[in-house]
């Protein structure tokens, strides 16, 4: 993953683009960045997947394909909810206590079936993290 | 041809004369779609739509289903569609399309373009000379304060010099509570004078140990905050994603804060610039920029509409 880099990729193939350009090399100077440390743009696939799959205008095509009705949005919620969940888990909600933050933070993931698909995760999370400390404390 | 189906990315203003190319499929070239397809342009009330002939086998309803639900396959759609989007979103203002919208040819698209013609139109207004940034933090978590559960002092010395940097390991993300878990057994973390010690100095210690391990808490979270905060006030607009799962994005580290920024293009290196200041000023934080993106997050009106929109295609 991150070996065929989309966005360093554009950036090089874009050179007539000066805004571009011009953060990566200011980024690539500073240590302390995942970014240069990873010496690619980081578009991990969850970057990707959260922006095609969860963003961008929707619209009817002919081909009707409702993303919410498939397995796919399964595994998208499973990795994306599942990861507010355990985030409330660790106390990583303060966004929640913004009301101007609040209900961003959760629309797109109230409407469709979350209750389910976090219960699935909460079961499997449950069964993992219950094998994990056996083996660790014991 | 313009029968077969047409596999739509995003939509731009078409601004020039009929015959002159779009800035945005001219930064095309060489470029292929989710079927290693060319991209071309289909132009109708101002707008184009930037699309690719993609094969029925693939992409009719019932291939499409299934294809989507292969995780390698939605991979490489999703980073072919990505990559076309974000590809024309370096030249020109895109509207990006949610993945996976087919039309039946060329009248298909201009039917779409219709459709959502005052949608784009406006998103195409606000959105005109912006990009998006993301940006993503993560706690640094020092290896002390991974509760290493009853390794022997020999396994904590092999571990130190060998990743000082790196204190998270394979099983980490999915161990909830480790930080802190004040009922957690744990090694006396001075094996070199067991002895020495009394219990109450002990005891100090240890409370000690667990108060800084609450400070740096509260400075990652507070560092998210800050971070947030600062980068709000300089974008026209933000979101806040949820965390990214480590499963899909391979990384381990507590993922505190993702979030993309509506910047405008020329402010990108002066955004870029401050973000570097503040993965600088926040020591419990590891600071992530990735970018420029289209504005994916930012092609709903608000969240509000954009929620409506959601469910209504939902239910419908």
């Amino acid at each position: 993953m991150g070996e065929r880099d989309s966005v360093t990729t554009r950036g090089g193939a874009a050179p007539t683009a000066g805004a571009y350009g011009s953060p990566a090399s200011s980024l690539g100077s500073s240590g302390s960045y995942g970014l240069a440390g990873r010496g690619e743009g980081g578009a991990n696939l969850a970057d990707i997947l959260e922006r095609v799959l969860d963003k961008g205008v929707v619209i009817a095509g002919d081909i009707r394909i409702n993303l919410l009705d498939i397995e796919l949005l399964t595994i998208k919620l499973r990795l994306i909810v599942a990861s507010v969940d355990k985030a409330k888990e660790m106390g990583i909600d303060w966004w929640e206590h913004d009301p101007s933050l609040s209900s961003r933070a959760r629309t797109g993931v109230d409407g469709g079936g979350k209750a389910e698909v976090t219960g699935r995760d909460s079961r499997e999370k449950a069964e993992v993290t219950g094998g994990e400390n056996r083996e660790t404390t014991e | 041809m313009t029968d077969g189906l047409r596999y739509a990315y995003a939509v731009v203003r078409d601004t020039g004369a009929p015959e002159a190319a779009l800035d945005a499929l001219t930064a095309l070239e060489g470029v292929t779609g989710v079927a290693d397809e060319p991209v071309y342009a289909v132009r109708h009330l101002g707008l184009a739509v930037l699309a690719g002939a993609v094969p029925a086998e693939d992409y009719d309803e019932g291939s499409l289903r299934k294809r989507l639900e292969d995780m390698a396959w939605l991979e490489k759609m999703a980073r072919a569609h990505q990559r076309v989007v974000d590809t024309a979103g370096a030249e020109s203002c895109v509207i990006p399309v949610r993945l996976a919208t087919v039309c039946h040819g060329d009248e298909g698209l201009r039917r779409m373009l219709a459709t959502g013609r005052e949608r784009f139109a406006s998103a195409l207004d606000r959105l005109e000379g912006r990009v998006e940034w993301g940006v993503k933090a993560y706690a640094t978590r020092p290896a002390a304060e991974e509760p290493p559960a009853g390794t022997a002092d020999t396994a904590d010395a092999a571990d130190a010099p060998s990743t000082p940097n790196s204190p998270s390991t394979p099983n980490s993300p999915s161990t909830p509570g480790t930080p802190g878990a004040p009922g957690a057994p744990s090694t006396p973390s001075t094996p070199g004078t067991p002895g020495a010690m009394s219990g109450r100095d002990y005891l100090r210690r240890r409370k000690a140990q667990r108060q800084a391990a609450e400070r740096r808490w509260g400075d990652t979270e507070e560092g998210a905050r800050l971070v947030h905060d600062t980068l709000s006030g300089l974008a026209e607009q933000s979101r806040l994603h949820p965390p990214q799962d480590p499963r899909l994005s391979g990384i381990s580290d507590r993922n505190v804060l993702n979030a993309a920024y509506l910047v405008r293009r020329q402010d990108s290196a002066d955004f870029a610039e401050r973000v570097g200041e503040l993965a600088g000023r926040t020591p419990a934080l590891r600071v992530e920029l990735t970018g420029p993106w289209a504005p994916y997050s930012f092609t709903a009106m608000d969240e509000t509409s954009g929620t409506e929109g959601e469910s209504a295609g939902t239910d419908g």
